[in-house]
């Protein structure tokens, strides 16, 4: 048993084809949500506003500095995540294969270690 | 796909495939030998040929070896039964599952898996294979229980079930409340059985008390009004929090007041006085109250700065409530956080006298910590090592012999 965060990484196109029938994406993620709340899973689920409109704080000098705009320079941006509390890897893949998402997005699974997993003195 | 691929997907539907066959052939255990069938076949064929739908195909199959069954049981009665079960069957028991139908139809699992006509042990058994989609192996494990034990305990709970004419449906509300209660009883164990393993090597056993959790988010989703549901909810939320903290690195325990608490899953106890929030919502029930303990630990910096005053009084509706030995015991403990060692006894002695605990070794612990801290060390020692001689848990033994031990 782990936590698993799902991140979604949608393109341009993908976010696109998901937001040209909201109806449709509110009804599927509605149903995703509540199967995963129903199987006692569910943990959180946020979705992010548009890229364009974040501001990245680079610390890369000796102070922070903050410019506006999407973060770097890839192309699959993190749109949002589902945190979930599953038995296994493989039983967070099976509810990823299930999230509403369009053809281009993709979907990172990485495990949340808990707090149990931080070495303790005398290990 | 791989075996854990299949057993992914099993643990996801496998309270959905078992409930909607149930519904559609009224024969419990039937169904639960038909889904068992299916995921059979599914670690066979997958790993050669992946299906596309692996939900669809786990349902049509356990759908098919379903009807295999009836027809293979009515040709040996009946013919006409034959028949009329045949069309029924094949039109009644659809691909998909009824979205409107199914909540209430995996909520009927829980409360048959859970029927007081079955042995506690069954009812465990049952409700993590079904329900929880757990394999004999794996409850096996959770046990530490030989696995024919485990299909024998299924087998024979099947066969119970039957043969009292349990019917798939939820009770009446004359006697929904009662039951509830005894379907969180059997979370309640389950969650235990991981938080303070009653036998073994190992202090704490996160898989199974996971699995008691994840059962109880499921109930509580499908039983929004219940508050008692939250309350255990809660309870398994704001104790699984502190499992972090509870043993050291070499797996002995840690006292509450030796606890790190920056180890706590401060997320967990962030769910845990979300959902006895809920569950304060017409007054406190026995699980809300200990959840509300376990929420003044979970809010506390230090055992010194907790209220235990307010813990207090939580045991004492406790004790109002639920009335046990071991509410009386835990109550003696936080009256000597809050007025100190002397009142305490005089409630651990009056337990003694009327001799309600027999062979625990909670009493004497309890007695030999008090006993200790007012300084009557000989006392002290000599009930430690009568807790040690009591206790089953090897790790909490040794402890208990390292304080005797500390006293001479």
């Amino acid at each position: 048993m782990s936590k698993y965060l799902l991140i979604m990484r949608g393109t341009d196109e993908s976010n696109a084809a998901l937001m040209a029938d909201i109806e449709e994406l509110m009804a599927r993620t509605h149903r995703f949500i509540e199967e995963t709340v129903k199987a006692g899973v569910l943990l959180a689920a946020e979705g992010l506003d548009d890229p364009a409109q974040g501001v990245v704080v680079d610390f890369s000098g000796e102070t922070p500095v903050v410019t506006d705009g999407p973060y770097g320079e890839t192309k699959e941006l993190f749109g949002g995540f589902f945190l979930l509390d599953v038995a296994s890897k493989e039983e967070a893949v099976e509810w990823a294969k299930r999230v509403p998402a369009a053809p281009g997005s993709k979907i990172e699974i990485r495990r949340v270690p808990g707090s149990d997993e931080v070495p303790q003195v005398g290990e | 796909m791989g075996t854990a691929d299949v057993e992914a997907v099993w643990r996801i539907e496998s309270a959905r495939i078992v409930a909607a066959l149930t519904r559609f052939t009224g024969d419990f255990g039937l169904a639960e030998d038909a889904a068992q069938e299916a995921v059979a076949e599914a670690l066979v064929s997958w790993p050669l040929a992946a299906p596309a739908n692996p939900a669809g195909w786990l349902m049509a199959t356990a759908r098919r070896r379903a009807i295999d069954a009836i027809r293979r049981r009515t040709a040996l009665q009946d013919r006409y039964a034959l028949l009329a079960a045949d069309s029924t069957a094949d039109s009644a028991v659809d691909e998909e599952i009824d979205p409107d139908r199914i909540d209430d139809d995996v909520l009927a699992l829980m409360f048959v898996s859970c029927h007081p006509v079955l042995s506690p042990e069954a009812r465990v058994a049952l409700t993590l294979r079904v329900v929880g989609g757990l394999s004999s192996e794996e409850i096996a494990r959770a046990f530490l229980v030989p696995v024919p034990t485990v299909q024998a305990r299924i087998t024979r709970g099947k066969k119970t079930i039957a043969a009292a004419g349990v019917p798939f449906e939820l009770p009446p509300a004359a006697e929904r409340r009662e039951r509830l209660g005894g379907v969180l009883s059997v979370l309640y164990v389950i969650f235990t059985e991981g938080s303070t393993a009653t036998s073994g090597d190992r202090l704490l056993r996160p898989d199974v008390a996971y699995e008691a959790i994840r059962l109880a988010r499921t109930l509580a989703a499908l039983q929004p009004d219940e508050p008692e549901v939250h309350g255990l909810l809660a309870l398994c939320e704001l104790t699984a929090a502190r499992f972090p903290a509870r043993t050291g690195p070499d797996g002995s325990p840690v006292l509450l007041d030796e606890q790190d608490r920056r180890r706590w899953d401060f997320s967990a106890i962030r769910r845990g006085l979300a959902a006895l929030a809920r569950a304060s919502a017409r007054g406190l029930g026995p699980y809300g109250l200990q959840a509300a303990i376990a929420a003044v630990h979970a809010s506390a910096p230090s055992v010194e700065a907790t209220d235990w005053d307010r813990i207090v009084v939580l045991y004492e509706a406790l004790g109002r409530v639920a009335p046990s030995p071991v509410v009386e015991l835990n109550r003696a403990v936080a009256v000597a956080m809050a007025s100190g060692p002397e009142q305490a006894l005089a409630i651990v002695d009056e337990l003694i006298a009327a001799d309600r605990l027999p062979g625990s070794h909670l009493v004497p612990t309890v007695r030999g910590e008090l006993l200790a801290r007012l300084g009557r060390r000989p006392e002290a020692r000599a009930e430690l090592e009568l807790a040690a001689r009591l206790c089953a848990n090897q790790r909490e033994r040794s402890v208990l012999l390292r304080k005797a031990a500390a006293l001479s």
